[in-house]
């Protein structure tokens, strides 16, 4: 009797940490990017010779003289551009190397600085967790151009420090945003990576007068927060739907569109965004319950107004099945999605019914400057992921700073707010309120079972 | 709300549901069935849904076709290959079924009901079996809790069309199929000597045992069944979704009990009646309020409801075998 009793209170709470496991699971809809993106394209495959040696010239310029390192890796970097729009996807790279309009040309790397030892540009954001790969993604960028930087300016080795993982959490940012507003050496922040933990620790570093870049919170409410130090690389989620809405419009060449959202806060969203964009076409509506798995209502919704062109306001996984089913009922709408769905996971799970589906994002393309990326693969061996160029840039704003002289937190707030440089991935120039003077969205087209064909979006 | 999509909308409204209804039905009868002869709620039947649902994957594994990573062209299969491979899905899947079905009742009930336990303990043993499994696959899974892509043998094809409706061949083979699975069951449950110890059972055990029934072997038939209309009803999932992951159980046997209940638990004509009123109302719901899937589902739950105040007992009311309350 006394076994089964032991037995039967065993059970009972197998079964009760079985099921606080099961409640612990599902992360995905708190941060709004919980994507990975490994952009292995096609075009990256096909051009990837010739990007080494492209990489190659500009390192070897970079111990040489550096005003003509960057000339030569920009030259190098339009010429494989041009090579891989002729083997791949026609849209993509002439739009995608030259985002700020005309020329590819980045502010050079600053040589001969010099500078007091120790000087630190920190970084705080998720380096392990379930979103720890978009935070390696950033510091991986960074370090590309710390690197370039210290090798061409012995007289000034400037530390980055990137050992501060919050995990992408709230709580777990804050006391580290402590020791970084503690540490007077620190002049500078990479981050933090996501919009919950920026929230948190803001008001931190806005009362230690410390000037942030972050490379990956896209809430489009951070900046209305009247704070000085904020600014932001790329362009916040607000943004997104304009985007869609000119790709669609303007790319797709859409004439009969519908919009089908997964119910959630950044689904439906984004999606009403788009909504209210296209509200002069008859826009065809549904709205799908992502725990099932069966959307036909919403495909006889889409049939029946014989769309041409759908837009999805979810995430990667119900994307897969949507895409799956509406290809099933027959329709052979181009199908749309937002960054929710720019994971690997779309194409694996949808399979050949995702090709030459749309995904957007308003982080740029790992393969955005052939130059970087080649650098970026050197060093990691894999191709640059989502946030890694845009990272890239934040810290050669803060790089440029040093160089200009700028060693104090106030010298260097004053250098930032005033930025404005051409980078890897649109023009550097950030307005009052901390956003970023573009407000560039990339596309991605699926195109042979991977994520390939980038482009920015016009308007 | 805009009856004018619900009316351009209806009949692929209908035949979607109806489609939907077919699988909820079968799953249903899982539960009814188990209710009928143990007055239990055996939550853990989703999971074995759950579970055939990936017999099916190692039917196509078994074959030499693994499960989609990356794209490439389907491996469309036709004539007495399809059939073949098709049937051999169907036979992995139910056996999966049966077997989960029978191991959970050896493992997960009759323990407890050696002991006399109070059924309020069966239905934590059940929830808790139900969690297991689903987190077990989760866990050790070969892809974890990501969504598996079944390879396609069958390449979907619109058949006929009912006024403005597509009839597809997968729409086909679930709602025929279903339909044939459920005619045997219940020719199985009325005509066999082994039916006639279920019915019996189900209307009352001891005298059942008095009377030299094998309750202990009648029970475990009755999981096993139950696990078979599981394995189907994964098996025409898979043709007509082609996806899996560990939570599809609970996807799926929500509404599958429900129409267990709308339909009367207990009852099998009702189980079936219950899954495709379900279904046609679920879709018409949605078509009803801007095609939203989530309004449709309140859609279905209300109208349960109101079935239940005038009918406590189900559209056809218990009936495998009592009357008693």
């Amino acid at each position: 009797m006394q076994t089964t009793r032991v037995r039967q209170a065993g059970a009972l709470l197998l079964s009760l940490a079985v099921v606080a496991g099961a409640c612990g699971d599902d992360k995905k809809k708190d941060t709004k990017t919980t994507t990975a993106v490994t952009t292995a394209s096609a075009g990256t495959t096909a051009s990837s010779g010739t990007t080494a040696s492209a990489g190659t010239t500009a390192s070897a310029g970079t111990t040489a003289s550096a005003g003509t390192t960057a000339s030569a890796g920009t030259t190098a970097s339009a010429g494989t551009s041009a090579g891989s729009s002729s083997a791949g996807t026609t849209a993509s790279s002439g739009t995608a190397a030259g985002g700020s309009g005309s020329a590819a040309a980045i502010a050079p790397i600053p040589t001969g600085v010099k500078c007091d030892a120790g000087i630190k540009i920190a970084f705080l954001g998720a380096l392990s967790g379930d979103n720890g790969a978009l935070g390696t993604n950033m510091i991986n960028g960074a370090q590309i151009a710390f690197d370039e930087f210290n090798k061409a300016n012995p007289d000034c080795q400037v530390t980055f420090d990137s050992k501060h993982d919050s995990q992408g959490a709230a709580d777990q940012a804050s006391p580290l945003a402590d020791a970084i507003v503690g540490d007077a050496k620190v002049i500078g922040l990479i981050g933090p990576g996501f919009s919950g933990e920026t929230k948190a620790t803001m008001p931190k570093f806005e009362a230690a007068g410390l000037p942030m870049i972050t490379p990956g919170a896209t809430n489009a409410k951070l900046s209305t927060n009247g704070w000085k130090m904020f600014h932001r690389i790329l362009a916040n989620d607000d943004k997104q739907a304009p985007g869609v809405v000119s790709l669609i419009t303007n790319v797709i060449k859409g004439k009969a569109v519908g919009v089908i959202d997964d119910a959630s806060e950044y689904g439906k969203g984004l999606a009403d965004s788009v909504r209210s964009g296209l509200a002069a076409m008859d826009v065809a509506n549904a709205t799908i319950d992502p725990k099932a798995g069966d959307y036909s209502a919403a495909i006889t919704a889409m049939k029946d107004k014989n769309v041409d062109t759908i837009f999805y306001g979810g995430y990667y996984a119900e994307a897969a099945k949507l895409v799956k089913q509406i290809r099933d009922a027959g329709l052979k709408a181009t199908f749309v999605s937002g960054d929710g769905s720019l994971d690997n996971g779309f194409i694996k799970n949808g399979g050949s019914a995702t090709e030459g589906s749309y995904l957007t994002a308003t982080g740029a393309p790992g393969d955005v400057n052939p130059a970087f990326q080649a650098a970026f693969k050197a060093k990691f061996n894999a191709d640059p992921a989502l946030y890694s160029p845009e990272a890239y840039d934040c810290a050669r704003v803060f790089l440029a700073g040093i160089a200009a002289g700028k060693v104090t937190r106030a010298d260097m707030a004053a250098f930032v707010a005033s930025y404005d440089q051409p980078g890897i991935t649109k023009q550097i120039k950030f307005d009052s309120t901390g956003e970023p003077s573009g407000n560039a969205v990339y596309y991605t087209i699926v195109k042979d079972g991977k994520l390939a064909g980038q482009g920015l979006i016009p308007g | 709300m805009t009856f004018s999509n619900f009316i351009e909308q209806f009949w692929p409204s209908t035949i979607n549901g109806l489609v939907l209804g077919s699988i909820y039905a079968l799953i249903a009868l899982g539960y009814t069935l188990v209710y009928g002869v143990l007055r239990l709620i055996n939550f853990a039947n989703s999971e074995v849904f759950m579970l055939s649902a990936f017999g099916s994957f190692w039917a196509l594994q078994i074959l030499g076709v693994p499960y989609r990573l990356g794209n490439g062209d389907d491996p469309y299969k036709t004539g007495l290959a399809l059939v073949g491979t098709l049937g051999f899905m169907m036979l992995v899947s139910m056996v999966v079924g049966g077997t989960v079905a029978m191991g959970l009742e050896r493992i997960a009930y009759r323990p407890l009901r050696k002991r006399h336990a109070p059924r309020l303990v069966f239905l934590i043993s059940a929830i808790g079996a139900s969690f297991a499994m689903s987190e077990a696959v989760g866990e050790f899974g070969p892809r974890g809790r990501q969504e598996y892509g079944i390879q396609r043998v069958l390449q979907k094809r619109k058949v006929f069309s009912i006024f403005s409706a597509d009839v597809r061949n997968d729409y086909i083979i679930v709602v025929v199929g279903a339909l044939l699975m459920m005619t045997v069951l219940v020719l199985f449950v009325n005509r066999t000597r082994i039916g006639r110890g279920i019915r019996a059972v189900a209307q009352d055990m001891e005298t059942a045992r008095l009377m030299g029934v094998n309750v202990d072997r009648v029970i475990l038939i009755t999981f096993l069944v139950g696990g078979l209309m599981a394995g189907g009803a994964a098996f025409l999932y898979e043709i007509y979704n082609g996806t899996a992951r560990n939570t599809l159980g609970f996807e799926l046997g929500v509404k599958a009990f429900t129409a267990a209940v709308l339909g009367g638990i207990g009852n099998i004509k009702g189980a079936l009646l219950g899954g495709i009123v379900l279904g046609i109302i679920e879709n018409w719901g949605t078509a009803i309020f801007q095609s939203n899937q989530k309004m449709g589902s309140v859609v279905a739950f209300s109208v349960l409801v109101l079935v239940l105040m005038f009918r406590p007992t189900g559209l056809l009311g218990e009936a495998l075998g009592r009357s008693k309350a």
